[in-house]
């Protein structure tokens, strides 16, 4: 049995086109998909994501916890209230178990928002290690979530929200999150785009879904976050990278902090994989040929093979792009295997868009 | 509902078939399949003076969502392939049955067309 988020009814109002996501009836797009991409880096678009899961990790020993829990470090986060932070959760093999943001509100108090496809194995990998910190872990599943994506995203969200919580998100540096009452507006997003994502009360929520409508955002489906993410070089949990994945051949190096000697879940894995040196690396692709790239394609280079982990065609540079793990020594040119046929791709070091700008050479 | 014009002929894979005047019959996908394959951004026509037996496949649709093949409906040689695909691949979405034709061929055997459905026959089959 499926299940709806609270905002349902609005994406079939607004004509979406419903598919299962991990358990969810969610609108894959509500007309062309291509069509919202480009809304949401020329204008503002907006995105249910109430099937992501908001975590409160609550106790005196949270601090210490995070920092046994993840691999990046805290410690980066609690000087500034409300700062978040993009980290993977390792398991003892230094795979992945799931990609997170953490906002630090408290020295007793962070909000945590994990993937809605790993719920169940978050929710008891987190409250078992949980147990020795003596944190408690509690969902906070009566919030609905609604990000607002692109570049007049933030005066448009302004616009429509309560004067109280118009001074907070006002204020908001960028990867900063504040609640504001019962809601809880961030500056972050999974589009390479400005603008927030707004958890707010079930109850409030479809009419601060028409609110935004009235005032211009137009609603996004999951196709288009897809192209937005891979696009702004950002990963896909499960697709890009999962359990069997180190961090480390997933273009994630940048968030595992491993310079001072804090003791964290997957550390002790990712030492003996540096000692004995990459092996894979990821890299953006873009194709130099008709076609779309595609997640599993073959990727030949002159040092062994790779496969692509996302593809896909970008609606902003009007070609195919993707991310692919690849042999460590391969340089600036490959061949993807696309039903059959060698086709060339560059190389390129991603995001491939930021901010509406094409970042790399087409 | 989809648009699903009575003088055309359809297949199971969601082609759509007409006999022009010239006797050569235009191919193209149904409205239904650009439906479920979402925004298309790339299309492959076969190269023309090729000869394909009915239900080959014989080039390719690709769209934001998945890459498809087009199956030759009923066996013949290609003629003429919709030159405007190769930069407005959207026109299978915008106008599935008229620009957004993919190919023409010329038919070995045209009795194969009686072997296609009829409109009514593939709404019932989409349907299921």
């Amino acid at each position: 049995m499926s299940q709806q988020t609270i905002l349902y009814d609005k994406h079939v109002q607004y004509g979406a086109k419903i598919v299962d996501f991990a358990g969810w009836d969610m609108p894959i797009n509500y007309g062309s998909q291509i069509e919202e991409h480009k809304h949401v880096r020329a204008d503002a678009g907006m995105f249910d994501v109430s099937h992501m899961v908001v975590l409160d990790l609550e106790g005196d020993k949270v601090v210490d916890f995070l920092k046994f829990l993840l691999a990046n470090d805290v410690s980066k986060i609690t000087s500034t209230s409300g700062k978040a932070l993009y980290s993977c959760m390792l398991n003892e093999r230094g795979g992945v178990i799931d990609d997170l943001i953490v906002y630090y509100l408290n020295d007793q108090w962070f909000r945590m928002v994990v993937n809605a496809a790993t719920r169940d194995k978050d929710i008891a990998w987190i409250s078992k290690q949980a147990e020795a910190f003596d944190v408690s872990v509690s969902e906070r599943d009566t919030l609905a979530m609604i990000a607002v994506q692109g570049p007049n995203a933030i005066e448009k969200a302004l616009s429509v929200l309560s004067d109280d919580c118009k001074q907070v998100a006002g204020a908001l540096k960028r990867f900063v999150g504040q609640p504001c009452g019962d809601w809880f507006i961030g500056r972050t997003g999974y589009t390479g785009e400005d603008g927030f994502e707004i958890m707010v009360p079930e109850a409030e929520a479809a009419a601060f879904w028409d609110k935004l409508a009235d005032a211009g955002v137009k609603p996004i489906g999951l196709g288009a976050r897809d192209t937005l993410r891979l696009e702004a070089g950002m990963n896909l949990y499960g697709t890009d990278m999962d359990e069997d994945t180190s961090p480390l051949q997933a273009g994630l190096g940048w968030t595992i902090a491993m310079k001072d000697d804090r003791e964290f879940i997957g550390r002790e894995a990712l030492v003996a994989e540096k000692e004995a040196g990459p092996v894979m690396k990821f890299v953006g692709l873009v194709l130099q040929g008709k076609g779309v790239l595609r997640g599993h394609q073959q990727v030949v280079t002159g040092t062994g093979e790779g496969e692509i982990t996302s593809g896909t065609f970008s609606p902003s540079m009007g070609v195919a792009i993707a991310m692919a793990r690849v042999p460590a020594q391969t340089t600036d040119r490959v061949q993807v295997n696309m039903r059959g046929k060698l086709v060339d791709a560059n190389v390129v070091k991603m995001p491939f868009v930021r901010e509406g700008q094409v970042c790399v050479e087409v | 509902m989809s648009d699903i014009p009575d003088d055309l002929k359809y297949t199971a894979s969601h082609e759509w078939v007409k006999l022009n005047d010239d006797g050569t019959v235009s191919v193209g996908i149904t409205e239904h399949a650009q439906e479920l394959l979402g925004d298309i951004v790339f299309v492959e026509t076969p190269e023309i003076e090729t000869e394909f037996t009915a239900e080959e496949a014989c080039c390719v649709v690709e769209s934001v969502k998945a890459a498809s093949d087009i199956y030759m409906p009923i066996s013949g040689e290609v003629v003429d392939a919709n030159g405007d695909l190769t930069d407005t691949p959207e026109l299978i979405n915008s106008s599935p049955y008229d620009d957004g034709w993919i190919f023409k061929i010329k038919p070995s055997n045209e009795d194969e067309l009686e072997g296609l459905m009829d409109a009514q026959t593939y709404e019932d089959s989409i349907e299921d």
